[in-house]
């Protein structure tokens, strides 16, 4: 995904959930937009998010609530056979 | 169904240490598919790796058909890479009695940029290995193996 964010690895948002981040990170890099979103402006199925070690499906999904010093990753399913 | 392409890619580099990691895990994993992560730095195109992270096979069922990494152990790999200066290049993974050739499944859930290594492990010993990577078409094509001078 780097390629798509000038080569950050990490991006610092004053979002206060889950979607007002993403919202920001995506506003800052369009073009990652594309990869991290689909059509309905969803997180693409492959992907996931977590707040910290826990993911967001077990907490609030996107409305999870951040604080200052959260840190919230993006994960590629990694899979093969 | 095509799976592969002729496109070129500059190439890979294993170091010995890595070879030896990832090898030891595909024998030591048989009949079942090990899996893990390696890293290094791409320059000029050519990626040079050096180190590895192996990481379980979280999958439950046909754990000789089909592997999956946990999100956390993705997280331990962006840790890794983060801490030790070094780019998360790709994931490896084996083919136990089948060779290094991405199946129609690799491809289905394959992400751009990373170089998959696959090792083929015939009768519990590593047989040969290969690299692919997505071209811009969305097939595999070989990366080479492109030893340093």
């Amino acid at each position: 995904m780097r390629k798509f964010t000038e080569n950050n690895a990490s991006f610092d948002s004053t979002g206060n959930t889950v979607q007002a981040a993403l919202a920001d990170l995506v506003g800052t890099y369009d073009l990652l937009g594309k990869q991290l979103l689909n059509e309905e402006g969803k997180l693409r199925s492959f992907l996931k998010v977590y707040v910290g070690d826990e993911d967001i499906k077990a907490l609030d999904g996107v409305d999870t609530a951040l604080k200052e010093d959260t840190v919230l990753s993006i994960i590629p399913a990694i899979a093969g056979g | 169904m095509q799976i592969t392409s002729k496109a070129i890619f500059p190439g890979i580099n294993l170091s010995e240490k890595a070879k030896k990691i990832i090898f030891e895990d595909a024998q030591k994993t048989y009949p079942h598919e090990c899996c893990g992560f390696f890293f290094g730095k791409q320059i000029e195109g050519r990626r040079q790796i050096t180190e590895v992270l192996v990481v379980d096979n979280s999958v439950q069922e046909n754990r000789a058909r089909r592997f999956e990494i946990t999100a956390l152990d993705y997280m331990r790999a962006e840790r890794k890479a983060i801490e030790e200066d070094l780019d998360l290049l790709g994931v490896y993974h084996s083919h136990p009695d089948h060779p290094a050739i991405p199946s129609s499944h690799d491809l289905a859930v394959a992400l751009p940029f990373f170089s998959y290594v696959i090792v083929s492990v015939q009768k519990g010993e590593v047989n040969h290995w290969r690299s692919w990577q997505l071209d811009e078409g969305g097939l595999f094509a070989e990366e080479k193996e492109r030893h340093n001078k």
